[in-house]
């Protein structure tokens, strides 16, 4: 009798389909094991992780202050994930939100240095557009060759970041300086006019609203719309799309378009809602954390809105830690941790594991 | 009492939602054709993956030779002797015949020895009939010489036991017979030959012994002198077939679709098409037959507008469609059932409004920019019990449907246009009898409402059951149009392989 069993201790099968459960299920348990590990790390280095989770907790969402800083450090990754969404959404990987957002700022405050003295209702909407059709631009650059030649949008969508954040640079410390600016890398402080209205006393700028609208927007667009169906046909399976007679190439320039157009508006917002200026450096990596906070919701336009909250809240928690001497990088761990447990979690949904008994199983 | 070759014992295997293989039992005789036939999905491969180490059976034992063994991997499986001809072939095609032979069996030595290698094939391959050029390079080879490079593979080897999935599949009928000659011969020497099919008539032509599979368990394992058609049909069904579906007369009206001289190149830009000329009547069912390879798909596409015609015309009821974009060929009443259900003709992550939609969104159920969700609801509502689809959520994605449902959901779609032509591509390829009947009734159905049909399919059997035509395409051209009343499988399979249409044949 041979009591060899050769059967893994933990096999994946597939399952038929992820229960709706699950989909709740997997970004939350995400969450926690992020906080797990980051916890681990924490203690490793001899800090008490309750005591930081709870101080960036309260940091974060404790008090108004810190609520109102969260909401308005969600503005922009709530924008930037909207975009990179409708691109996702169509399987172009569009990892040049940076990049738009700067451009976007760029064109939003090219308008705004143009017309100094018009009065809100001009310049707002002018920067507005001008903001969207620069980040829009920007990601038609890299949709061009990948519609028609196949070059892999990754690589040119994150290159041209780097070229864009140079651009800016040139500006703030060339041509665009604030002559007034102790040399700083910044432009002047954009006119009255050209500032986002804020809710009381909050820091907190119209932005939001723009970010709620557009989410149901793009939702709508998404999920009800010719176009939309379009997208969704086309990014799960190009095959059917040419079959039913789609224009792929078309398409991929003008998802690229909007989705570059929306994070250029983030970089607007966040110029004309906080920094009321063009400066180095402006955006700490939304494009990029903007990644994760629209994978986090499976691409969902309304749950972005709520990841994009919890994003805000975990840069504002961050500040809040570094006072007590944490690294403000625990921030950037978090993450990192969230991105692959999700990405992990992906495979509890299309897979069920199953944990073999050892038995033996053998009676001859 | 002779030892068998194989034993495999109360074989289970679990995948979700089916159980592929359920306590089966299966016995292989040195010097014994074993045919294991069963419908698509009856666990026949699975069975046989197992055998060949890709799998591992959640339950079951398997002997070979009277001693147990317990695969882990395939090469576990090939050192116990067992030798597995896949449907598909896994050849590397920028090397020579040889070479691919002794990949992965040079043993440890670094230098090869070619000359040597080449010599004990050609002997290997002499002794069995299998003619092959150990030197030519695989891309050279035509399908039926790419199997016997498999086969001569597993000889290699020391296979004594050679499984075979479905080889007849991408065979014309003479290379079949001299196949089936070839595995009498290695029988005769001994080894055991598994051959999976569900091809009634492969069985009566050459099985010792049969064990039919059915919805994962074996129902009966028969002798030579035991086998009827009809029983085995029974056997793998569960129920009677009915053979021959009546095909009535039909009159043929006008041309709809006519093609003069039509050229394309493939995706490697090398000629596909090289010069077809042929038409099809309102209410006329034309097939296609060939050699998988020959230039079908390429057919299909340059007629849907989704390949480039680089010279000739496409004549579609008299107006020019030649290449005209996909969406425009639609619109002027082509529907395509293409080779691809999955991925191509419907979209598996989305439920089956959305791929009810993939072909109406433009038109019947846009308002505006928005889609009309309400009329696709109840459309799909509509062609689900029209077509008797068994369907439990119409959000739920099609990927969940089986074979046979996803097909009749497809044809619904396609058929639910109202098309002047109807271009279907291997429309019953990997359905069981059940659905196969189904689907071939619909095709019937259609032209009998004067649709023009074009089929295309590797099964001689379908195309004479459905066709009124057959055309026979090689290497891009039509070869030979026959009518089906005079038609000759002899002849179909000699157009098959090249050889020219002899007389005039009645059109």
């Amino acid at each position: 009798m041979t009591t060899d069993n050769t059967r893994s201790l933990i096999s994946l099968e597939k399952k038929l389909s992820p229960s709706p459960v699950m989909n709740i299920l997997v970004p939350v348990i995400s969450v926690f094991l992020a906080l797990l590990t980051g916890a681990i790390f924490l203690a490793l280095t001899g800090k008490d992780p309750i005591q930081v989770y709870s101080v960036m907790f309260n940091g974060a969402f404790g008090t108004k202050y810190g609520l109102t800083e969260s909401i308005v450090k969600a503005i922009p990754l709530l924008l930037a994930g909207l975009g990179l969404a409708v691109a996702f959404r169509m399987q172009l990987w569009n990892i040049g939100g940076e990049g738009q957002i700067y451009m976007g700022a760029f064109g939003a405050t090219w308008l705004a240095l143009l017309l100094p003295d018009q009065p809100a209702w001009v310049v707002l909407p002018a920067m507005m557009l001008a903001g969207a059709a620069a980040g829009g631009l920007w990601a038609v650059i890299p949709a061009i060759p990948r519609a028609y030649l196949g070059v892999n949008e990754i690589i040119t969508t994150l290159m041209l970041n780097y070229v864009a954040i140079l651009w800016v640079d040139y500006l703030v410390y060339g041509p665009w300086k604030d002559p007034a600016g102790y040399n700083f890398p910044i432009t002047p402080s954009f006119s009255e006019s050209a500032i986002l209205p804020t809710f009381g006393d909050t820091r907190i700028h119209a932005g939001l609203l723009i970010g709620i609208v557009l989410a149901i927007i793009i939702y709508l667009i998404i999920f009800r719309t010719k176009f939309g169906y379009e997208i969704r046909v086309i990014g799960e399976s190009p095959g059917a799309a040419r079959y039913a007679g789609m224009n792929i190439s078309r398409k991929i320039i003008v998802v690229m378009l909007i989705s570059g157009a929306v994070c250029g508006l983030a970089g607007m917002a966040e110029l004309s809602g906080v920094t009321h200026r063009l400066q180095q450096g402006f955006s700490p990596g939304y494009g990029y954390t903007a990644i994760i906070v629209a994978w986090l919701t499976r691409l969902n336009p309304l749950g972005i809105i709520i990841a994009a909250l919890l994003f805000g809240g975990m840069q504002v928690g961050g500040f809040a830690v570094q006072m007590n001497g944490v690294p403000a990088a625990v921030v950037s761990m978090l993450q990192g941790g969230l991105l692959f447990f999700v990405l992990g979690g992906e495979i509890l949904m299309r897979y069920r594991v199953s944990i073999n008994s050892c038995r033996g199983d053998d009676k001859a | 009492m002779q030892e068998l070759l194989l034993k495999m014992k109360q074989i289970t295997k679990k995948f979700p939602g089916v159980l592929a293989n359920d306590n089966i039992k299966l016995s292989v005789k040195p010097g014994e054709i074993h045919m294991l036939l069963g419908e698509n999905g009856s666990g026949k491969s699975t069975l046989m993956n197992i055998l060949a180490g890709l799998y591992k059976p959640d339950i079951g034992e398997m002997y070979i030779k009277g001693s147990k063994v317990n695969f882990k991997s395939p090469r576990d499986a090939i050192n116990a002797g067992v030798g597995m001809v896949h449907q598909h072939f896994k050849l590397v095609d920028n090397f020579t015949v040889a070479e691919n032979i002794i990949l992965g069996s040079a043993g440890t030595k670094l230098k090869l020895n070619a000359a040597q290698a080449e010599q004990d094939i050609k002997l290997l391959a002499s002794k069995y009939g299998l003619a092959v050029d150990p030197a030519a390079k695989i891309w050279q080879l035509s399908v039926g010489e790419k199997q016997r490079v498999e086969i001569l593979k597993a000889l290699y080897k020391g296979s004594d036991l050679l499984i075979l999935d479905e080889p007849t599949a991408v065979l014309t009928p003479q290379e079949t017979r001299e196949l089936f000659q070839n595995l009498r011969q290695m029988a005769q020497d001994g080894r055991g030959i598994v051959v999976i099919t569900h091809k009634l008539q492969e069985v009566m032509d050459i099985a010792d012994r049969v064990t039919v599979l059915r919805a994962g368990k074996a129902v009966a394992t028969l002798n030579r002198d035991e086998i009827t058609e009809k029983d085995l049909a029974w056997l793998m069904v569960g129920r009677d077939v009915v053979f021959q579906q009546q095909k009535f007369a039909s009159q043929f009206g006008v041309k709809v679709l006519e093609l003069n001289e039509v050229q394309a190149m493939n995706d490697n830009s090398r000629p596909a098409l090289q010069g077809v000329t042929m038409d099809v009547k309102e209410g006329e069912i034309f097939g296609i037959a060939g050699v998988a390879g020959n230039g079908q798909r390429e057919l299909a596409e340059v007629i849907t507008g989704m390949r480039t015609c680089s010279s000739g015309s496409i004549y579609l009821d008299n107006k020019k469609i030649t290449n005209l974009s996909p969406q425009k060929i639609i619109r002027q009443g082509v529907s395509h059932v293409p080779e691809d259900r999955m991925g191509t003709g419907l979209i598996p992550k989305l439920g089956s409004v959305d791929n009810i939609m993939l072909k109406g969104y433009r038109n019947s159920y846009a308002r505006g920019p928005f889609l009309d969700y309400k009329k696709a609801s109840a459309d799909t509502d509509k062609l689900v019990s029209d077509f008797n689809i068994k369907l439990y959520d119409p959000s739920a994605p099609v990927s969940l449907l089986s074979g046979g449902n996803l097909q009749k959901l497809l044809l619904a779609r396609e058929m639910s246009l109202k098309p002047l032509l109807l271009v279907a591509v291997y429309p019953v390829r990997g359905l069981d009898v059940g659905a196969t009947e189904t689907v071939h009734r619909l095709l019937l159905e259609q032209r009998a409402r004067g649709t023009a049909i074009l089929l295309i399919s590797e099964d001689l059997d379908e195309i004479f059951k459905l066709s009124d035509r057959v055309g026979v395409i090689f290497e891009g051209q039509i070869n030979g149009i026959i009518n089906t009343e005079h038609a000759d499988l002899e002849e179909i399979g000699l157009l098959m392989m090249g050889a020219k249409q002899t007389g005039d044949m009645p059109q």
